[in-house]
């Protein structure tokens, strides 16, 4: 195929016809028989008691920043690696001192103490 | 160009000769023609995700010392059959208090995000649906859906534990696709393109876990915690969260989730394969004699790759029955302390070895011996902390066990 993106679309939306075909034919065949305590969420037969949908906890948040400083980097990363063969050895280095200042980050927030699961 | 050396190009040129014969012009043949090429595609890792379910239930049974399905044809092998019509007559329960839209369109995300990967899959050398420039970074980029389909299922749920896993489950996620992402830039270095199908070649004579083999165990763990497999199955630990993610899940979407498991676990099966292990192919070089010329046919590739996989998968397995889960705070600290610096410095390394010795013939063996100095050192460091942790425990332990005897 000359478009090979085409090629991705078209498997995307065959993708996702595919699982939805079991679930049709699950539709069709299963019994419907909904009543209060089936549809009751389920927590090991003990009533339900407040909101589910709570706050979580902040650590959680904290890792994802600390991911997101490195997940964005490795984009830049990406391109250095494919070019290596090509790049003269300074450029190697270059990229090694980036590496460098992304550790430098990770280093601060170990200090901090972020990553500690308080 | 016969059926036995090109098998998917001489059917295609076939069918788009008889969608033409009907009267289409090129473009709509072509597409067609591609359309069926990928419905066969997923079919096909449909079946895979079949016969994984019973590969599965019989490994983990013999694991666990029980015999597993035995009653449905010749050692259980139609099980996974018997299974599916059971799922699909199941009854269908939603929560009355979930998002229902959302609800309902997760377990659909969780498969699709696994078949995607199967576009990029290099089978054989002729056998793949594409080769994209940027394979490496799809593998990464659709990922990211799985991660997408479990926060979805963990809120729209509105249940507790389930909740509670699809956090857990994000936090891993996003914590170990950073050694992930290191470990698909070694071979990436070290062949010098993106493409899996062009990092499958570039392992014709040398396979590169013996280049890298820090690399492959820095992948091999950050797959299994991508997964959600123990020792990282966290998100559904049954003694805490009963079923995590998908606890509110019934009949064929749960179905849906426990295919997706599977085939994902067999996907990262084949890109060990073929990211360190030479893929279809890595033959050291042997299929250029006259008389081993048939290893590069592509029907003995497909079953080199797909015997690979299954050892991949295998040790996924292996490591799922066999070590016991570990805490949320030890497996974050083990990440961010341990794993994503580890995964640095060896890319820096990877990178400097790669540079300065690749002219030389000291190549192979500089980055090996690299790669074992670096592990001993690295052994050497937990050594001495873990003699430090000790010590302070036992310092800290004593005055309690003084007070106990008063």
């Amino acid at each position: 195929m000359q478009n090979e993106w085409l090629y991705i679309g078209l498997f995307l939306v065959i993708g996702i016809i595919v699982p939805i075909v079991p679930l049709i034919a699950s539709h069709f065949l299963a019994p419907h028989k909904p009543n209060p305590v089936k549809q009751s969420t389920y927590e090991c037969g003990i009533e339900t008691v407040g909101e589910s949908w709570v706050q979580f906890k902040s650590q959680y948040y904290i890792y994802a920043l600390v991911f997101l400083v490195f997940d964005v980097e490795t984009v830049f990363l990406f391109p250095w690696a494919l070019a290596m063969g090509k790049l003269p050895l300074f450029a190697v280095v270059e990229g090694i001192i980036f590496i460098l200042i992304l550790l430098a980050g990770l280093t601060f927030a170990w200090r901090k103490g972020l990553l500690e699961w308080a | 160009m016969t059926f036995w050396n090109d098998p998917i190009n001489f059917i295609a040129g076939w069918l788009r000769g008889v969608f033409m014969g009907w009267g289409l012009s090129t473009g709509p043949a072509t597409v067609i023609t591609s359309l069926i090429g990928i419905i066969v595609m997923i079919l096909f890792a449909m079946l895979i995700a079949i016969a994984l379910v019973w590969v599965e239930r019989k490994v983990v049974a013999r694991f666990q010392d029980r015999l597993g399905p035995n009653r449905i044809g010749p050692f259980g092998i139609f099980q996974p059959f018997a299974d599916i019509v059971k799922l699909i007559i199941k009854e269908d329960i939603t929560p009355a208090g979930a998002d229902k839209a959302v609800f309902n369109m997760a377990p659909v995300i969780s498969l699709a995000s696994v078949i995607l990967i199967w576009a990029i899959v290099p089978l054989a050398s002729k056998i793949y649906g594409v080769d994209i420039n940027v394979g490496v970074l799809y593998l990464v980029a659709v990922g990211a859906f799985g991660t997408l389909s479990v926060i979805m299922a963990g809120w729209a749920s509105n249940n507790k534990y389930a909740l509670i896993g699809a956090f857990r489950m994000v936090a891993t996620m996003i914590s170990y696709e950073i050694p992930m992402v290191v470990a698909l830039l070694i071979p990436t270095i070290i062949a010098g393109t993106m493409s899996v199908k062009g990092i499958t070649e570039a392992q014709g004579n040398l396979w590169f876990v013996i280049l890298s083999p820090l690399g492959l165990l820095l992948f091999m763990i950050s797959a299994i915690a991508e997964l959600g497999r123990s020792p990282f199955d966290l998100n559904e630990a049954e003694s805490e969260i009963v079923a995590g993610f998908h606890i509110e899940y019934t009949g064929m979407k749960f179905g849906l989730f426990y295919a997706g498991e599977l085939l994902h676990a067999f996907t990262f099966g084949g890109f060990m394969a073929v990211l360190f292990f030479g893929g279809y192919g890595g033959f050291f070089g042997l299929e250029k004699f006259p008389a081993f010329a048939w290893l590069s046919n592509p029907f003995i590739e497909l079953v080199v790759f797909l015997v690979k996989a299954l050892i991949g998968y295998w040790i996924i397995m292996w490591v799922k029955y066999s070590m016991p889960r570990i805490r949320i705070d030890h497996m974050l600290t083990f990440n961010w302390k341990f794993l994503t610096p580890l995964a640095f410095v060896l890319l820096m390394m990877t990178a400097l070895f790669d540079k300065l010795l690749a002219p030389t013939q000291f190549y192979v063996l500089g980055m090996f011996l690299s790669n074992l100095v670096l592990a001993w050192i690295v052994l050497e460091i937990l050594r001495k902390y873990s003699k430090r942790e000790r010590a302070e425990h036992e310092k800290n332990a004593e005055p309690v066990v003084q007070a106990a005897h008063h």
